[in-house]
């Protein structure tokens, strides 16, 4: 197990460094213009643009831009070429809303995607899987900004049944600070529940036909034994994985558009807001945080996916 | 046979398919001892698999739809409930299936899947379950037990996981093991020692035994009684010597003659059975062994009874239409040119 | 995140599966895509679904003839200081406090103006040229990308694997949403050069390179492992045995055998690359107003929703309805042609 560790760490720090190079490619490299230009956002005039290419090195060769890029991001010294605000600072006073948001949609998600993909896999074929299979694909058709809009302004605002946006912190009142996040999280974990549900059934099904399921039910186990101990178990291992990526995609910005619906001012609409405008390093930082939180995630899950299936473990 | 344990009548399983009806089990009839070891024969893809989940429950399809009885011990177990099901599972009816490479969980301790199934019935305390579980590995022959309980599946090989499965199946003393090609999937030596196993297992515990395979030299050694299943339905039925030195249905004889002998030639006059089985979805009208019968002759678009024909042997039946004396005279095996070693001389 | 779905083929089973089943299901000698579309047919949601999508399509491509011939205008044209008459009442199409009218169910206006007086039903239409070819051209090329990676990869193995992999896999640790925004802002100012072409910043391409792109492994990793299996199968190693070059192979031996899993994928990949327009779009780094899309039409109405709610609604119900009838018909073609479609038939 040790050895996995040790091997499955390496392989992350190798993956980051070739994620924050392709970083660096999409927004230094690749597009077709001056990417001091750029970098200095809209109608910058002559000297910004001037000092952005100085600052950035610009003119140098690629290898040190690249070392530059890095150097601001990794020290923190990247700025909004808009309000002139860290971007660091920004991230991390944005983190606790993004995490709040992103642990309680997760939960969330995994809980009904567990109880509607399992029952839907027990009733396969029935009117109730039909049934719960087009719930799950209304599920994934909706643009979550829509629904999300939409629940807003009629839960919300119209009927005053929830807080029409914004955010309370944890530490100053957990009652409203949970009353302020549940139509975020149920808006955000729509999508997900329609997809893990969907996931989650095939697996149980696959599962269900295994072998070792109809061993354990030729021992004479009941029926609630055999779909937890033996189907569920194994149906998840994946989903475990599945699970982790996108909660380190939500929590590195990826709930870009359930925040900037819901105004929550967390990591994923300080990213919609500099997208707005434009405003390259907020949107730089982010993509390479987010990536590289994904990197780090992906290896705890592989680590933990060792320990739930001691096969893995001898590869 | 009245003091029968378990006796299965005129069992039908069919699965609705895309392609029509599939009579997978065509009425099947059978009884078994207390202690008696019997031998289901077939081609792949005959019912037997269907046969022996059947009587267990675990021929879970929607599209199944079954017929018939089969009474253990006086209860029925075809349409019994799943709560009825669950007390004979494991406890009174044990199975070992055909690969052991897929039958056990993977992310399961194998102690602990033995384990669940004794708690299961006995509801022993933990350490009197493990206790019995080391005992169990033992006795089917996995050296250093008590270590070996805590390892997962994939550190065993192939012919060690069907001791284990073995070992599983005997944990709760079943009165009928029901064996679905123990050794198909592993290699000849391996095979050898598996059987040996469970033929010492079954002087021990006493159980009934119900052997499927498709190979007729796995059961000289062990069978008392063959029963030998063609598309669907038992085509002939009878002790060990009756099949083997008196066969009466030409797919008995053409079964024989793919026995591998490794101690005699092949009798060149014996052609392996030619043509492939008949899809199940439109089988032929009559017997269905007919297409592929060197010896089909009018009567054989009928469905031949399954009746005893030779005189003086009562447990010996056969659905085929040629009389005794036909078949005598048609049958290409000899006596003694094929089966058993041991018993070349004895009378056909 | 509204564009995850696809991981789910990871699952997808190959044709090598479902050629099994048909070899056992196959009595009267029915090939797999007769079987599939045998089955397919049963599944009257999945076609009444697709029939649903066709019809979007249909009449989004009408959308000049609506325009020019029952609602009078263009999708660009503004009616600000327009009246319109209802029931007999002459109404202004943007009332005087900057409300626009809704939906009039009538030719001009019959499903509303926006706050600048262009009509919505003309608007939703020409967005929906723009959304549904964005979500097709894009899926097109994801498709033909993927397909070319998975099949070097997996039919070369070594070093070409080795690199397509690592590529994929450093894509993938992007969430598709966040790589699709930083390349929308990366190339919003001055677009891309791709050798002679050049695109400008706010041309239609561009987003369709975006979305084409970001779901690349999503779908070359499920090809590359088909490719992997299928190379080892008997007609490829007749094909090699009978002196076929790789690439005879790959085309014919190959890619035919990938066609359901392509067929598949195709399917689902424009839902997701029309949700994804649609999410870049409101954020402002895909389509670039004043071109219409169903994506800038919810984020303009979304600013409004308290006075004009329709504005909001209407593009996104059009949204949903695409999406949700491609999700259907693809999840019901890959049930046909997957063996292990767990059907419960009449006895
Ligand atoms: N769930 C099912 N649905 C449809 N047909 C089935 C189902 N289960 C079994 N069958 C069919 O019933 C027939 C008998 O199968 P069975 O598994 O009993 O054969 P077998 O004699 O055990 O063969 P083998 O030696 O290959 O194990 C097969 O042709 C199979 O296709
Ligand atoms: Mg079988």
């Amino acid at each position: 197990m040790g050895r996995f560790i040790v091997r499955r760490v390496i392989q992350m720090v190798l993956v980051m460094f070739a994620v924050s190079v392709l970083t660096f490619l999409i927004f230094n490299v690749i597009p077709n213009s001056d990417p001091a230009v750029r970098m200095s956002g809209r109608q910058a005039s002559e000297s910004t643009i001037e000092a952005i290419r100085e600052e950035w090195g610009f003119n140098d060769s690629l290898p040190q831009q690249y070392i530059t890029t890095m150097e601001k991001v990794i020290t923190g010294d990247l700025k909004s070429q808009f309000t002139q605000l860290s971007v660091g600072k920004e991230i991390v006073k944005g983190l606790p809303r993004t995490f709040s948001l992103a642990i309680g949609a997760a939960l969330l998600w995994m809980f009904v995607a567990i109880c509607f993909g399992l029952y839907s896999a027990v009733k396969a074929g029935k009117f109730a899987d039909r049934f719960l299979t087009i719930i799950a694909l209304i599920g994934i058709s909706m643009p979550v900004f829509w629904i999300g809009a939409l629940a807003n302004y009629y839960l919300g605002f119209k009927l005053g049944w929830f807080p029409n946006g914004g955010y309370v912190e944890f530490t100053e009142d957990p009652i409203d600070w949970f009353y302020h996040l549940i139509l975020p999280w149920t808006v955000l974990a729509i999508l997900f529940i329609g997809f893990y549900s969907r996931v989650l059934r095939s697996n149980v099904l696959d599962t269900i036909n295994e072998d070792y399921v109809r061993t354990a039910r030729a021992k004479g186990l009941g029926e609630r034994q055999i779909m937890i101990r033996h189907v569920l178990r194994n149906s998840m291992i994946p989903i475990v994985t599945l699970w982790g990526l996108d909660f380190g995609a939500v929590l590195g910005g990826g709930a870009i558009l359930t925040e900037t619906v819901f105004d929550l001012q967390g990591v994923g609409q300080y990213t919609a807001e500099a997208i707005g405008q434009l405003d390259v390093p907020p949107v730089l930082a982010v993509t390479m945080f987010s990536a590289f939180f994904i990197v780090l995630l992906n290896a705890v899950v592989d680590i933990l996916y060792a320990y739930l299936d001691p096969r893995i473990r001898l590869q | 046979m009245a003091d029968a344990l378990l006796s299965v009548e005129d069992l039908r399983v069919s699965f609705a398919t895309e392609e029509g009806v599939v009579e997978a089990v065509d009425g099947v009839s059978f009884d078994l001892a207390a202690g008696e070891v019997l031998a289901v024969v077939g081609e792949s893809g005959s019912g037997k698999s269907v046969t022996a989940m059947t009587l267990m429950g675990l021929t879970r399809s929607p599209n199944a739809r079954f017929e018939g009885t089969a009474q253990y011990k006086g209860t029925e177990l075809i349409g019994a409930s799943e709560d009825e099901l669950r007390r004979v599972r494991g406890a009174e009816i044990a199975m070992i299936f055909q690969d052991p490479m897929t039958s056990l969980n993977p992310v399961q301790r194998i102690g602990k899947q033995i384990v669940e199934q004794i708690q299961e019935h006995e509801g022993l305390p933990d350490q009197q379950a493990r206790e019995r579980t080391v005992e169990l590995l033992e006795r089917v022959g996995i050296p250093r037990a008590r270590e070996r309980v805590d390892n997962y599946p994939h550190e065993f090989s192939g012919g060690m996981r069907q001791r284990v499965m073995i070992a599983l199946a005997l944990s709760c003393n079943p009165s009928v093991l029901i064996a679905d090609e123990p050794t198909t999937a592993l290699d000849v030596t391996i095979q050898a020692q598996i059987l040996q196993r469970m033929r010492d297992l079954r002087e021990e515990t006493g159980a009934a035994v119900i052997l499927v395979t498709h190979d007729l030299g796995v059961v000289a050694d062990i069978a008392d009684r063959i029963a030998v299943m063609y598309a669907g339905r038992i085509v002939e039925e009878g002790t060990l010597d009756q099949i083997f030195y008196d066969p009466q249905h030409p797919y008995t004889w053409g079964l024989l003659g793919s026995i591998t002998r490794v101690d005699k030639p092949r009798p060149a006059r014996l052609p392996a059975i030619a043509g492939l089985p008949p899809s199940l979805a439109n089988r032929p009208q009559g017997c269905h062994f007919r297409p592929r019968c060197p010896h089909e002759f009018s009567e054989c678009s009928k469905v031949p009874p399954l009746e005893a024909h030779v005189q003086g042997n009562p447990e010996h039946r056969d659905r085929c239409w040629l009389s005794v004396d036909e078949k005598l005279a048609k049958r290409e095996v000899l006596p003694g040119e094929i089966g058993l070693a041991s018993k070349e001389h004895a009378p056909a | 995140m509204a564009t995850e779905p696809l991981t789910e083929q990871a699952g997808l089973q190959g044709p090598a599966a479902w050629e099994q089943e048909a070899e056992r299901e196959h009595v009267h000698g029915l090939g797999p895509w007769r079987l599939g579309l045998r089955r397919l047919r049963r599944n009257r949601v999945a076609i009444g679904f697709g029939v649903l999508f066709v019809l979007l399509v249909l009449s989004c491509l009408a959308a000049p003839l609506w325009a020019k011939h029952v609602a009078h205008t263009t999708p660009t044209e503004n009616h600000l200081s327009d009246t319109i008459k209802l029931d007999g009442k002459t109404t202004n199409v943007v009332g005087l406090d900057g409300v626009p009218i809704g939906p009039t169910y009538q030719g001009e206006f019959f499903l509303g103006a926006d706050p600048n007086g262009r009509d919505i039903m003309v608007r939703l239409l020409y967005g929906g040229r723009n959304s549904l070819m964005i979500g097709v051209v894009a899926a097109l090329m994801t498709t033909i990308l993927s397909v070319v990676l998975g099949v070097i990869a997996g039919y070369f193995r070594g070093w070409p694997d080795l690199t397509i992999r690592s590529l994929l896999d450093i894509m993938w640790s992007f969430p598709v949403l966040i790589l699709g925004v930083a390349l929308g802002v990366a190339l919003a100012l001055g677009g891309l050069q791709l050798g002679p072409i050049t695109i400008g910043g706010d041309s239609l391409l561009i987003p369709i390179f975006i979305i084409g792109l970001v779901y690349v492994p999503y779908m070359a990793r499920p090809v590359r492992g088909q490719v992997l299996a299928l190379r080892e199968k008997e007609f490829v190693e007749a094909a090699r045995a009978q002196g076929a070059g790789p690439l005879r192979i790959m085309f014919s031996e190959v890619v035919p055998n990938l066609a359901s899993t392509i067929l598949v994928f195709f399917t689902l990949l424009i839902a997701n690359a029309v949700l994804l327009e649609s999410a870049l779009s409101f954020l402002g780094a895909g389509v670039r107003p004043p071109n219409p899309s169903w994506g800038t039409m919810i984020d303009e109405g979304v600013d409004r929703i308290a006075t004009a709610p329709h504005l909001t609604i209407v593009p996104g119900l059009m949204l949903v309805l695409t999406v949700l009838s491609l999700n259907v018909f693809g999840d019901g073609v890959r049930d046909a042609l997957d063996p292990r479609a767990k059907v419960r038939l009449e006895h």
